[in-house]
């Protein structure tokens, strides 16, 4: 079953960023046992080493790029690096990214609301990443984001999903596909986020950082495909005692 | 570095701040710079004269330039230039 963002139909719910891995052979592997349709890339300035790049890489593969505002701290800088990336990438889609520090690497909410707004407005289709937050989840879909993504917890710390009751809250409120970005370290973390009911998942460093990554790649594609299921399928309620699986009558013996 | 008013003009050619680096102006397009820059030949459109995709886009003192546009727009001294492609992240 796909799923579908500004019209475009999906069929992995997987998302994949391309940071951290160690060499493009590996990053290609990786991909490709993944699965992902999307995959993210962040906008620098070029150089000769450019030339061999991750854009020549997704294009041969066919996968869709969804270009980030990493690194940007300001809604300023987020707004200029977007009109960049859709020059160089021909694609209105974005990952919108912008930090507060460089420690937690956590979304500064005024700066990334006021980003989204104007982006919405120039006609991008905002992937806007963003706190845990219920609150401010909410507002960026009233400001016209197409998909809000949520940390389970900060980038690259592999802590898995703080706080799962926000997310399940988010995803309970939204009207638009809500994706968990950030924290996931194993495919627990990714089964997880889907049980909660996330559209999908987007994770870099769990599998590029993997001591085997294309292996994650896998256990990745799976997970995530397992936690859909199990979130359609409804789970039974978690109950303080037992409840006997087996007949009670027709026992053998007496107590 | 300051100039005082009494540098004969001469001594100055003119320069821009590519990428963070400064450096002489050889080019007089943004469209000849690209071309120089990522050493891929182009044509007047932007599009590349080999028929990939060229993943670049520039931006002069804090504005992008559309890519159609590259061949008409004219460096001068003391522009900044930003070059940018896509590389791993996110």
């Amino acid at each position: 079953m796909t799923w579908t963002i500004d019209g475009v139909d999906m069929t992995s719910r997987l998302v994949m960023g391309t940071g951290g891995a160690s060499s493009l052979s590996i990053l290609d592997a990786a991909l490709q046992a993944s699965g992902t349709e999307l995959t993210t890339v962040a906008m620098r300035r070029f150089d000769a080493q450019s030339r061999d790049s991750v854009f020549k890489l997704l294009d041969r593969l066919g996968i869709r790029i969804l270009p980030n505002t990493a690194g940007c701290y300001t809604a300023r800088d987020a707004v200029l690096t977007a009109q960049l990336a859709r020059e160089a990438l021909e694609t209105n889609w974005l990952k919108l990214e912008v930090i507060a520090d460089e420690d937690t690497l956590l979304p500064d909410p005024i700066e990334l609301f006021t980003a989204a707004e104007e982006l919405v407005l120039d006609g991008f289709t905002v992937f806007a990443y963003t706190n845990d937050d219920p609150a401010l989840a909410k507002r960026l879909e009233d400001a016209g984001v197409a998909a809000v993504m949520p940390a389970g917890a900060p980038i690259g710390s592999g802590l898995g999903i703080l706080n799962p009751h926000n997310i399940e809250t988010i995803v309970d409120r939204a009207e638009v596909p809500i994706i968990l970005d950030a924290g996931v370290g194993t495919a627990s973390d990714a089964a997880l986020a889907m049980e909660l009911g996330c559209t999908a998942v987007l994770l870099a460093s769990a599998v590029t950082r993997a001591h085997d990554a294309h292996a994650m790649a896998r256990a990745m594609s799976l997970a995530v495909k397992a936690g859909h299921l199990a979130a359609g399928a409804g789970r039974i309620p978690k109950r303080p005692l037992a409840l006997a699986s087996s007949p009670l009558d027709g026992m053998v013996g007496s107590r | 570095m300051t100039r005082s008013a009494s540098t004969p003009r001469a001594a100055h050619s003119p320069s821009i701040v590519l990428n963070g680096e400064r450096r002489e102006l050889t080019t007089s397009s943004a469209l000849d710079l690209v071309a120089e820059v990522t050493g891929r030949q182009l044509h007047s459109d932007g599009t590349p004269a080999d028929g990939g995709r060229l993943g670049i886009a520039v931006a002069v003192d804090g504005e992008v330039i559309r890519r159609g546009m590259w061949s008409d727009f004219t460096l001068s001294d003391g522009h900044t230039v930003d070059i940018v492609t896509a590389v791993q992240g996110g």
